[in-house]
C-alpha cells in the first residue's frame, strides 16, 4: 500500500519545485543579457583589431594620420588608414554640443526646481519628457531643413559641417541633460536650502553656493551622459555634417564623425576586405569611448552619494 | 560691486531668459514638425506604397513594418526583461556576480545604437544567415531595448513595499508564488508604463535597423496568405524598411522627387506616435493602478 503521508513529507513539495524552476528561469534570462554584452564587446573587439593584426596598420598612425585610403598601400606595404579626421570630428561636435547645452540645461533645471516648481512641472516637464522620446532621424531632418540653411546664410559655405552637427546635437541632448539635472537638484535634501535661507542668504546665493554645489556630481553625470549620447549618435549627425573624410578646417567645412562614416560606408564594403576591417576599427573606438563614458559616470556617482 | 540682492535679481533674470529660450526652441520644434508635416498626411499617404523616384509616394508599407517590428521585438523582449527584472529585484542579493550583471546592463544601455546595429548585422544577418529581415531587426531591437525594460521592471518591483512580500510569505506562499501572485500585480502599472515608453523608443529607432532590417520596402499584398512569400506582410524573413529608416534614406540618397514632403509627413507621424505612446503610458498606468487597488 502506498504511504501518502510519508510521500508528502519526504518528497519536495510542488511549491518548492516551482520555486526552484522560477529561480532558474529568471537567472538564465538574466544570464542572456550578460552573454549579449560580452559577445558584443568580444565580436566588435575581434573585428576591430583585425586591421592592426592582419593588415599591420600601426595603431598610433591609425589615431594620428589624416588620410583614409584603405585600398592604397604605403611604402611599407600597409594600407593607408588614418582615422584622425573622424575622431576629431566626433570630439568637436560632442564638446560643442555639451558646452552650449550645459548652461541652458542648468538654468531650466534651476527654474523648475528652485523658482517655479508648479509651472515648471505643468508645462516644461511634460514637454521635456516628450522631447527625450523624439527619434533622432527627426532631429536630423529638422537640422537639414532648418539649421543647415540658417548656418549657410549666417556663416557661409554649404551649411553642412561641424557647426550644424553640434547645433542639432545640442537640441537633441538638451532634454536629456535637463531632466537628469532636475533629478540631481531634487535629490538635494530640503533642509540644506532651509539652513542656507535661514542664514539670510538670497535665493541665488542658496542656489549657487549650496544646491548646485551639493548636486555637482549629479549634474556632471547628466552632462557626461549627454555627451555619450551625442558621441554615439549616428543618423542625425550624418545628415548634416557633409560626410567628407577631411580634417575640419573651419566650423562650416564638410567633415565627418566616426558614426557618420560607419553609417555611410558599412553597406558598401565587402566583409573581410581591408576597407571593411578599417570600418570595424572605427566601431571599436566608439565602443571603447562608450565604456570610458560609462566608467567615468560610475566613478562620479560613487563619490557623490548623499 | 553688486550687493547680494542685485546679484540675485540678475541671476534670476538670466535663468528666466535661458529657460524662456529653451521653451521657445522646444515649442517651435514641435510646432514646426507638426505644422510642416501634417498637411501631407492624409489617408493616401498613410496607405499607398512608396516609390524611390516618382512623386506622390506614400509610406503605407513602412508604417506597417514599423508596427510589425515593434510587436515582434516586444514579444521577444518582454519575457526576458520581466524575468531578469524579477531576478534582480527579488533574488539577487549583493554579491560580486550581481554587480557584474548590473554593470553589464548599464554598459548595454549606454552603447551607441549604431554599434548595436553593427553587432546585429554581423551576428544575425551574416553569421546566422538571416539576411536583412524582420527577424534580424527585431532581435537587434531586443538587444537595444532589453537594458531599459529590465531596469524599469526592476524599479517597479522594488517600489512595492516589503510588507506585501512578508504578507505573501506569511500565508505560506513560496517566494516565486509571492512574486507572481502578489508583487507583479501590484507593480503592473509601473511595468506597463515602462513597456509602453520602451515601445515608443524602438518605434523611432533607425540607426540599429539600417543594417539589420534593411533599407528596402518591397510592396506587400495583404491578401497573400502564404507566410513564406516575400509579399506576405507577416513573413519574418522579408526585408522591412521602417518609417524612421525611410526618413533617413530619402534624405541621404536624395533620389525621391518630393523627399522633403515625404520626410516632413513621416516626421509628423513619428512625433504623433511618440505623443500617443507617452499619453498611453500615463493613461494605462493610472487605469491599471485604479483597477488593482480598487480606488476611484
Amino acid at each position: 500500500m502506498k504511504d501518502t503521508i510519508r510521500e508528502s513529507l519526504t518528497q519536495r513539495s510542488k511549491s518548492a519545485k516551482l520555486e526552484t524552476r522560477g529561480k532558474i528561469i529568471s537567472l538564465s534570462f538574466t544570464a542572456v543579457i550578460v552573454i549579449l554584452v560580452i559577445s558584443i564587446i568580444g565580436f566588435v573587439a575581434a573585428k576591430g583589431s583585425l586591421i592592426f593584426i592582419k593588415d599591420g596598420v600601426n595603431p598610433f598612425d591609425f589615431l594620428t594620420h589624416t588620410t583614409w585610403k584603405p585600398n592604397t598601400l604605403d611604402a611599407n606595404g600597409h594600407p593607408i588608414i588614418g582615422a584622425a579626421p573622424m575622431i576629431v570630428g566626433s570630439f568637436v561636435v560632442t564638446l560643442f554640443a555639451a558646452i552650449i547645452a550645459t548652461p541652458f540645461a542648468i538654468a531650466a533645471a534651476v527654474y523648475m526646481t528652485e523658482i517655479s516648481s508648479k509651472w515648471g512641472k505643468k508645462i516644461l516637464q511634460p514637454v521635456i519628457e516628450l522631447l527625450v522620446g523624439i527619434p533622432s532621424v527627426v532631429y536630423g531632418f529638422i537640422g537639414l531643413t532648418v539649421v543647415v540653411p540658417f548656418v549657410k546664410d549666417v556663416a557661409g559655405g554649404s551649411g553642412l559641417g561641424v557647426l550644424s552637427g553640434a547645433f542639432v546635437l545640442f537640441v537633441m541632448i538638451l532634454p536629456t541633460i535637463t531632466s537628469m539635472t532636475v533629478d540631481a537638484l531634487k535629490a538635494v535634501p530640503r533642509n540644506y536650502r532651509e539652513a542656507s535661507l535661514a542664514l539670510g542668504a538670497t535665493r541665488w546665493q542658496t542656489t549657487s553656493k549650496v544646491v548646485l554645489r551639493a548636486a555637482t556630481p549629479g549634474i556632471l553625470t547628466a552632462i557626461i551622459f549627454g555627451m555619450s549620447r551625442a558621441f554615439g549618435e549616428a543618423l542625425a549627425v550624418q545628415m548634416v555634417i557633409g560626410n567628407a573624410m577631411l580634417m575640419p578646417t573651419s566650423l562650416v567645412s564638410p567633415s565627418s564623425t566616426l558614426t557618420s562614416v560607419l553609417t555611410m560606408n558599412m553597406g558598401n564594403s565587402v566583409q573581410g576586405s581591408t576597407s571593411n576591417n578599417a570600418l570595424w576599427s572605427l566601431a571599436l573606438i566608439l565602443l571603447l569611448m562608450s565604456l570610458i563614458f560609462n566608467t567615468v559616470t560610475r566613478a562620479i556617482a560613487k563619490r557623490g552619494e548623499f | 560691486m553688486f550687493n547680494a540682492k542685485v546679484k540675485d535679481k540678475i541671476a534670476t533674470g538670466i535663468i528666466y531668459t535661458l529657460s524662456g529660450i529653451i521653451v521657445i526652441i522646444l515649442a517651435s520644434l514641435l510646432l514646426y514638425i507638426l505644422g510642416s508635416g501634417l498637411r501631407y498626411v492624409n489617408w493616401d499617404f498613410l496607405t499607398s506604397t512608396s516609390s524611390d523616384f516618382s512623386k506622390g509616394s506614400g509610406v503605407g508599407v513602412q508604417l506597417f513594418n514599423s508596427f510589425y517590428l515593434l510587436v515582434i521585438s516586444m514579444l521577444i523582449s518582454i519575457p526576458i526583461s520581466v524575468s531578469s527584472g524579477i531576478y534582480l529585484s527579488e533574488y539577487a542579493g549583493k554579491s560580486k556576480i550581481v554587480n557584474v550583471i548590473r554593470i553589464s546592463i548599464e554598459v548595454l544601455s549606454s552603447l551607441p545604437s549604431i554599434v548595436v546595429g553593427l553587432f546585429g548585422f554581423l551576428v544575425f544577418v551574416i553569421y546566422f544567415h538571416m539576411g536583412f529581415s524582420i527577424l534580424s531587426g527585431a532581435l537587434t531591437l531586443t538587444v537595444f531595448n532589453l537594458p531599459i525594460l529590465t531596469r524599469s521592471v526592476e524599479d517597479s518591483l522594488k517600489a512595492v513595499p516589503g510588507s506585501q512580500r512578508e504578507a505573501g510569505l506569511s500565508l505560506g506562499l513560496s517566494k516565486w508564488e509571492t512574486v507572481i501572485h502578489v508583487i507583479i500585480p501590484s507593480a503592473l502599472p509601473g511595468i506597463i508604463t515602462g513597456m509602453v515608453l520602451g515601445a515608443g523608443r524602438i518605434f523611432g529607432e533607425a540607426a540599429a535597423l539600417i543594417y539589420t532590417a534593411g533599407q528596402s520596402a518591397p510592396p506587400l499584398e495583404f491578401s497573400n496568405f502564404n507566410i513564406f512569400s516575400p509579399t506576405n506582410p507577416l513573413n519574418l524573413m522579408r526585408p522591412a524598411e521602417t518609417l524612421a529608416v525611410h526618413i533617413w534614406k530619402v534624405n541621404s540618397e536624395g533620389l525621391v522627387a518630393n523627399a522633403d514632403q515625404v520626410s516632413a509627413g513621416s516626421s509628423a507621424i513619428l512625433i504623433i506616435a511618440v505623443l500617443i505612446f507617452n499619453l498611453l503610458a500615463r493613461y494605462i498606468g493610472n487605469k491599471v493602478y485604479k483597477k488593482i487597488t480598487g480606488g476611484e
